[in-house]
């Protein structure tokens, strides 16, 4: 029997399984839980590597290149490093909450992909509130983290969880309002219909200030470097996972790069038009453009320094906090006033929106309750 | 005049500039393929020595500060002095260079260019060494006896303290890599 999901048909994951499928539905389940977790491990032993090449490049220097041709048995051999280490719990630690954080904090990461089309239909679960699970389900990798920091008794990873929470629970509402936007302009909750709303115009062109402002929060959100100050290793240790080793670390380790993976999977599927794509069969596009998307992310790593921890919130709740509420009501306004507005239209005013909002906002933000300039 | 500053200018420009290192060639040292040459006058990490002009006199073993240089001496039938046993503790020996200013000949111990003197384990000795530093553990196979620290292929005499070895080395580079960017960069834009 041929795999119905790869076939370019426009049907269905559901549909064009065949009635006599054995057990069709525990057999969708399964297929698509195996096919997921080996594509998480897959891409993130890939995304290890690509960040270290392309991190190097852009800082003129080659990167890891003695393991495999250009380096490409790294991963494999930090795997294996990972594994074959000694794992330590502290004495002093909350053992039962040392041990099952790790586990906290990966499953919410995992949980994301179940909704998250990779081709027409192709997907663990059509939800039709898509969004809405994957922001509740994320944002309980937080829980995880502060069982980690809490349950190590150590000051520099309690002050990292502490740091987590504060940070993430802040992005989170931006995040959250920047894709307000989006559902607004695709009136659908589920991912699959989003991605089918974005057959002539991507939402980037819509909805320009929404994608800054999800991918800004994002960046907060997996603690990427702008905003890592959680694990700011020159001045916490290594914030919250400093008393983890061995297996432990490499489920925290693989916690960090699935969360960044499902970040850029979702700023794929919202703002970059997911599976849509010319020429390419649409599971390839949607590789294509998360592969964009997490560069994207490493080229920023390359570029910016750490920000302060002021500096961090007061972004999030004077800078962008605003401008999403502002975005939200606007696209709201835009739909109810012209509801057969062609898109490019909406996205050309939004365009011309978010700019002057962009430079108004850059004067009104202070830091420093007004007092100090920075 | 444009009143706006802080609208992400810096960002964009910050982000234009790794962008344009992406495709430079690096500028970091492969080591192992690549090699910088070191300054001429360099004291590296091995020192020469000359059977043929050496007088026997233990000059050198006597300014040695740390006791690395074991150099054993007998008469031999034409009553001159001569080397019976000559060892250099090269875990012991700092480089200061201090064996070579004694050397009455000036002709009988240099300091080398090579600077790579590494091992791929190290067997403990303790025999004959004991009690000279607080730590009498000692690496067997940094200790070189005899005719392997006479010049050999490969080894280069180090321009410190001999001028007239100056001219006979190659010229120093710090970031090897770099000279070669810039050369290519030159040749781009002429």
């Amino acid at each position: 029997m041929t795999m119905p999901l790869i076939g370019s048909d426009a049907l269905s994951y559901a549909e064009a399984l065949p009635p006599d499928w054995p057990g069709s539905f525990w057999a969708h389940i399964f297929f698509w839980v195996i096919l997921l977790i080996l594509f998480i491990t897959v891409i993130v032993l890939l995304f290890t590597w690509l960040e270290r090449r392309w991190l190097g490049r852009l800082q003129i220097r080659p990167g890891p290149n003695r393991a495999g041709p250009f380096g490409l048995l790294q991963p494999i051999a930090d795997v294996f490093k990972l594994l074959l280490k000694e794992d330590i719990v502290p004495d002093k630690a909350d053992k039962w909450v040392h041990w099952l954080a790790p586990v906290v904090a990966l499953a919410p990461a995992l949980l994301v992909f179940a909704v998250i089309p990779f081709q027409d239909g192709a997907l663990l679960a059509d939800l039709n509130i898509g969004i809405l699970f994957i922001l509740a389900v994320s944002s309980m990798v937080v829980i995880g983290v502060f069982m980690a920091g809490w349950g190590s008794s150590n000051k520099y990873s309690l002050l990292g969880a502490m740091r987590t929470i504060a940070q993430e629970i802040s992005y989170e509402i931006p995040l959250v309002l920047s894709i307000v936007g989006v559902i607004i302009i695709s009136g659908t909750l589920s991912l699959n219909e989003m991605v089918k709303a974005q057959q002539d115009v991507a939402f980037i062109f819509v909805q320009p200030l929404g994608f800054i402002i999800y991918i800004t929060a994002a960046l907060a959100e997996v603690a990427r470097t702008p905003f890592d100050l959680i694990e700011a290793d020159s001045e916490l240790v290594a914030g919250f996972h400093t008393e983890y080793s061995g297996m432990k670390f490499a489920l925290f380790f693989l916690v960090e790069y699935a969360e960044t993976l499902a970040v850029a999977a979702i700023a794929t599927t919202l703002f970059l038009g997911g599976w849509q794509g010319p020429f390419l069969p649409p599971w390839m596009w949607f590789i294509i453009k998360l592969f964009a998307v997490f560069m994207f992310i490493i080229w920023v790593r390359g570029t910016l320094p750490r920000l302060r921890i002021d500096q961090v919130m007061g972004f999030a709740w004077k800078f962008l906090l605003p401008l999403a509420l502002i975005n939200v009501v606007i696209t709201g306004v835009e739909v109810l006033a012209w509801p057969d507005a062609p898109l490019l239209a909406l996205g050309i005013i939004n365009l011309v929106v978010a700019a002057v909002l962009v430079l108004l906002m850059s004067k009104l933000f202070k830091l420093g309750g007004g007092r100090v300039p920075v | 005049m444009f009143p706006f500053e802080r609208y992400g200018k810096g960002i964009a420009k910050g982000m234009a500039v790794t962008f344009k290192h992406f495709g430079r060639k690096w500028i970091t040292t492969q080591y192992p393929e690549q090699k910088l040459n070191m300054s001429r006058r360099i004291r590296g990490t091995d020192i020469i020595w000359v059977r043929e002009t050496c007088i026997a006199c233990q000059a050198c073993a006597r300014a040695c500060p740390v006791g690395a240089i074991e150099m054993q001496v007998s008469r031999g039938e034409d009553k001159k002095l001569k080397v019976d046993f000559m060892s250099i503790d090269f875990s012991l020996c700092i480089f200061c260079g201090l064996c070579i200013e004694p050397c009455p000949p000036g002709n009988a111990i240099y300091m080398s260019h090579n600077y790579e003197r590494t091992t791929y384990r190290c067997t403990d000795i303790s025999a004959g060494h004991e009690d000279i530093t607080p730590s009498d553990k000692r690496c067997n196979e940094l200790i070189v006896v005899g005719d392997d620290l006479e010049m050999a292929e490969g080894k280069r005499k180090s321009a410190y303290g001999r001028p007239d070895e100056y001219e006979k080395l190659p010229r120093q580079t710090l970031l090897l890599e770099q000279i070669q960017y810039l050369d290519d960069m030159r040749k781009k834009w002429g």
